[in-house]
């Protein structure tokens, strides 16, 4: 089984590395870009067919490592 | 009284912090290995800074997993005296040692020059040789210093004096409240991102860190019965 987990930064929380990419679209034109939030994007593999497990195994996975919950935010998807 | 310096790959003031402890004090000191399972023969556990397992996910999020950490909270847990300094504050923060976390400076570049910190707190064991409210100049070298917290832990990191070093004048980095260092509710760890052990003489451009070094002793020794240097 394929997991896609995203974490990104909270909504309250500052992202200056996304305000400087906002910035620098906009030198390039792009205007109509209001805001830029970066995160980071996990492909896992899985040894496992029980979506159930998979499901509650990730889950911890984020809590415990893959995302600082302090400042971010996760989700996931589960494939195959 | 005797000192670990805790040692993972990447680490890199390791040498500055163990030469702080022998310069300043004199006291016995360690490196200690971060595959380390007993901590039992230390009296004060300091996590140095550098980028441990080269910052990978996040600053310290590797090394709070290290073998040593369970020891370290331990040591915590039985009121021994713990400090992380710069990469060190951010591994205690990522094993929960301490409230909050640390992100990239609002400014974007790694900020490496002296700043000016108010002593918030001067009844933590390592801040107990400062007078409140005393300004010391102390370097920092660090891109990933902004200190965050929600407004709740910030409320309560206020209420229970954990607040112990603020930046005074410009905030290099855009932390919340100024922050520059805070303490466990206990008050026996202590992180924080500015370097004392860089400045622990003249010769370094400044001697203002190495109160910390004789505080956590002077602590130490109160708590051992033996006479205070102070």
């Amino acid at each position: 089984m394929k997991a896609t987990v995203y974490v990104t930064i909270k909504e309250n929380v500052l992202d200056p590395q996304g305000n400087a990419v906002q910035g620098s679209l906009q030198t390039l034109g792009f205007d109509e870009v209001a805001k830029v939030r970066i995160g980071k994007y996990m492909e896992l593999t899985i040894d496992t067919t029980d979506r159930a497990v998979a499901e509650e195994r990730v889950k911890a996975m984020c809590e415990k490592l893959l995302a600082n919950t302090v400042i971010e935010d996760y989700r996931f998807e589960l494939e195959g | 009284m005797k000192f670990a310096v805790i040692v993972f790959p990447g680490s890199n003031c390791d040498l500055d912090m163990y030469n702080a402890v022998v310069d300043v004090l004199g006291e016995d000191v360690d490196y200690v290995w971060q595959t380390a399972t007993d901590l039992s023969a230390y009296d004060g556990i300091l996590v140095p800074g550098g980028f441990s397992y080269g910052d990978y996910l996040r600053c310290g999020a590797i090394a709070q997993l290290a073998p040593v950490m369970n020891e370290v909270r331990k040591a915590a847990a039985e009121g021994k005296f713990v400090l992380g300094v710069c990469n060190g504050f951010q591994v205690l923060t990522e094993a929960g040692l301490l409230p909050g976390a640390l992100i990239r400076n609002n400014s974007l570049k790694f900020r490496c020059h002296p700043v000016g910190l108010r002593v918030e707190n001067a009844n933590t064991a390592f801040t107990r040789d400062y007078e409140k409210g005393e300004v010391v100049t102390i370097p920092i070298a660090h891109g990933e210093g902004n200190y965050y917290c929600d407004e709740e832990t910030l409320a309560s990191l206020k209420a229970n004096g954990q607040i112990v070093f603020t930046y005074d004048g410009l905030n290099p980095n855009g932390s919340v409240g100024n922050i520059a260092g805070i303490s466990n509710e206990a008050g026996n760890v202590v992180g924080m991102m500015p370097h004392p052990e860089r400045a622990v003489s003249e010769l370094l451009g400044s001697a203002d860190g190495a109160k910390m070094f004789t505080s956590v002793l002077n602590a130490w020794r109160e708590r051992n019965g033996a006479a205070s240097t102070r």
